[in-house]
């Protein structure tokens, strides 16, 4: 007596219905990563809040130039206009050539805002392509440790000195300065992190079946640091533009002709005592969107920790 | 253990020696013109120029001017400064000044150390209360606004207010107060904020659990738990903190007019003092480079679970 063998067919299947209540009983059938963390993210008011200050400032300081007509270098000749209380005609007043401080405030809040973008572009994409490099290739670790240290203990000032004199005082040249130190120390926080997921099981089973280490590189590993990537650029913003403060107030800044938050912030602190409205909205400004960065970023680093998914 | 502390030794020594030339080369691209004050420049002739460069010794090839520093260097001397102490040992510039830099620097790090630290335990161990709303609106402040800003800000509003003075005298201690305060208060927010973080990760191991299980009072489990293992990762950097004291502070020091280590390195290479910027530099890597080494060995010491000798990846 053999009995027929069943023959399968669709008959015989019958299809599940999506029920959104039993998957969320098995708590992974609609987790995703990224929506995870953006709804971590935007919980919090604080977050939101910081995150439209920064919209806000930042298109105001780059449609600022664009709109108004006053020129933020035209001087006064006339004394009476020099160093004016804010009023009508100058809502942050005036300084010591009569130059109008809203206006020089929005166009300084752009020349940093620009600074601080272009470093954290160049240093967040350099030094993510070296630190994956320096993780994942082994070969390059001795060479990658031994230049860390080396750029790590020769002082940002020679490099900005001889820069001076090869490129002439400008934008590029404190890009150029900053970045040639600040991309090693983000490849180096990528390279802890990329060490830590090159021999997941994932990894050594691509590896196994011949995958290129290009592909390795931007499909295995990237993928998993584009957060953290999203948190150092958004700290490295606010640490630019403390450095241009910096550099001015040792001499080694943009050109005083140049409209930035550093040099308004060194003009104001030298006529502070007799008027402190030239430091103190500039700096007002200036401290808004550095703490906005700095704690967006942090946030941002949180939410996108998986150990805070709910 | 022997061997990997003289294999360490050995790579620490190649670091330093790497920076050294390359700080010694860049500082050889830099325009002679930058030898002579504006005044001299324009005083001199060119044959007088070349004599005073023949002089300085600048007008020779690169190598050959190393060589004559790194025969110098076995001698103990440095060479003497060029612009800026002109004629003045290096060593003896330096001996001048770096006491007030490691004075304020040790004092600093122990303000900074028992302040910090104790925020940042109060900070863990009422996570989300007060005292850590409180401590990171501080740590915030302090690490997202440029320093020059709060720094003047103190000086100033602090001094009128106190009515104490407004620059650094040696023999008048109640000057001494705000540069000490100035130079703590981004070492306090550090240690809190690290400190907070490892604490709070440490609080979820199982380990916590099972003590507090035990019937463990929280007071204890934090005491003799969590924080003991929360400062491992924080010792690795006290003795580079503390070498490196000697560098002192750039902004904090010409705010309040110290005559310490601060701005004499951008002065130096500002003014092209040969000499000078080497001697730092040597000295700085030398420290620097040192720290690191100090400080792996003794993160090996208070956590016997760490070993250095495995892979590199780990102890780098």
């Amino acid at each position: 007596m053999r009995r027929e063998p069943t023959r399968l067919g669709p008959e015989l299947f019958r299809p599940a219905p999506f029920d959104e209540a039993a998957a969320e009983l098995t708590g992974y059938a609609r987790y995703s990563y990224w929506r995870s963390t953006f709804r971590t993210f935007l919980k919090s008011p604080v977050s939101i809040f910081l995150l439209a200050l920064i919209v806000v400032l930042v298109a105001a300081s780059f449609a600022y130039p664009i709109l108004s007509p006053t020129d933020p270098n035209k001087v006064e000749l006339e004394t009476s206009l020099w160093n004016a209380k804010p009023g009508a005609g100058h809502p942050f007043g005036t300084d010591g050539l009569g130059r109008d401080i809203w206006a020089r405030t929005w166009h300084g809040t752009r020349t940093s805002m620009l600074l601080g973008i272009v470093i954290a572009v160049l240093d967040v994409g350099v030094g993510m392509i070296a630190g994956a490099l320096w993780g994942y290739v082994r070969r390059l670790d001795r060479f990658m440790t031994e230049l860390y240290n080396v750029l790590n203990n020769i002082p940002q000032t020679v490099f900005l000195i001889l820069l001076t004199y090869i490129m002439r005082p400008g934008f590029w040249t404190i890009v150029t300065a900053l970045c040639s130190t600040g991309w090693i120390g983000i490849a180096r926080f990528v390279r802890n992190k990329v060490i830590t997921i090159r021999d997941a099981e994932y990894n050594v089973a691509s590896r196994c079946l011949g995958t290129p280490l290009h592909r390795m590189i931007s499909r295995n590993v990237l993928p998993y640091l584009v957060s953290i990537l999203i948190m150092e650029a958004a700290l490295t913003i606010p640490y630019s533009i403390g450095s241009e403060v910096f550099l001015g107030f040792i001499g080694l800044g943009l050109p005083i002709e140049t409209v930035s938050l550093g040099n308004l912030v060194n003009l104001g602190k030298n006529n502070f005592m007799l008027y402190p409205y030239q430091l103190a909205w500039p700096t007002l400004v200036l401290a808004a969107i550095t703490v906005s960065f700095y704690i967006v970023g942090n946030r941002f680093a949180d939410a996108s920790d998986p150990r805070n998914h709910v | 253990m022997g061997s990997y502390i003289l294999k360490r030794l050995g790579q620490s020594l190649f670091t330093v020696v790497i920076v050294v030339i390359s700080v010694f080369m860049l500082l050889r691209l830099m325009p002679t013109t930058g030898y002579f004050t504006r005044e001299d420049y324009v005083n001199l002739d060119e044959t007088a120029r070349t004599a005073y460069l023949r002089n300085l010794g600048v007008l020779d090839n690169p190598v050959v001017q190393f060589g004559r520093f790194m025969g110098g260097l076995a001698k103990g001397d440095l060479g003497r400064s060029i612009s800026i102490y002109p004629r003045t040992p290096v060593t003896a510039v330096i001996a001048e000044k770096a006491p007030y830099s490691i004075y304020f620097g040790l004092v600093s790090i122990v303000l900074s150390m028992a302040v910090g630290l104790g925020l940042g335990v109060s900070m863990a161990r009422h996570k989300d209360g007060f005292a850590d709303g409180a401590g990171t609106v501080y740590v915030t402040i302090v690490r997202a606004i440029p320093s020059l800003i709060w720094l003047f800000l103190i000086q100033q509003w602090v001094s009128g207010v106190m009515g104490w003075p407004m620059v650094f005298y040696s023999d008048r201690p109640v000057s001494w107060i705000l540069p000490l305060v100035s130079f703590s208060l981004s070492g306090i927010a550090w240690y809190a904020i690290w400190l907070r973080r490892f604490m709070v990760d440490e609080e979820n191991r199982d380990y916590v659990k099972f003590a507090t299980s035990k019937g463990l009072s929280k007071k204890r489990v934090m005491r003799s738990h969590v924080l003991r293992n929360a400062l491992v990762p924080l010792v690795q950097y006290f003795p580079q903190q503390i070498l490196l004291t000697i560098a002192g502070s750039l902004l904090i020091e010409s705010i309040y007019s110290i005559p310490g280590m601060g701005g004499l390195l951008v002065n130096a290479i500002r003014q092209q003092d040969n000499p000078l910027v080497q001697a730092l530099v040597l000295l700085y890597a030398v420290l620097g480079v040192l720290g690191v080494f100090l400080g792996d060995l003794l993160m090996v010491f208070v956590d016997p679970r760490i070993k250095l000798e495995g892979s590199s990846g780990k102890a780098a």
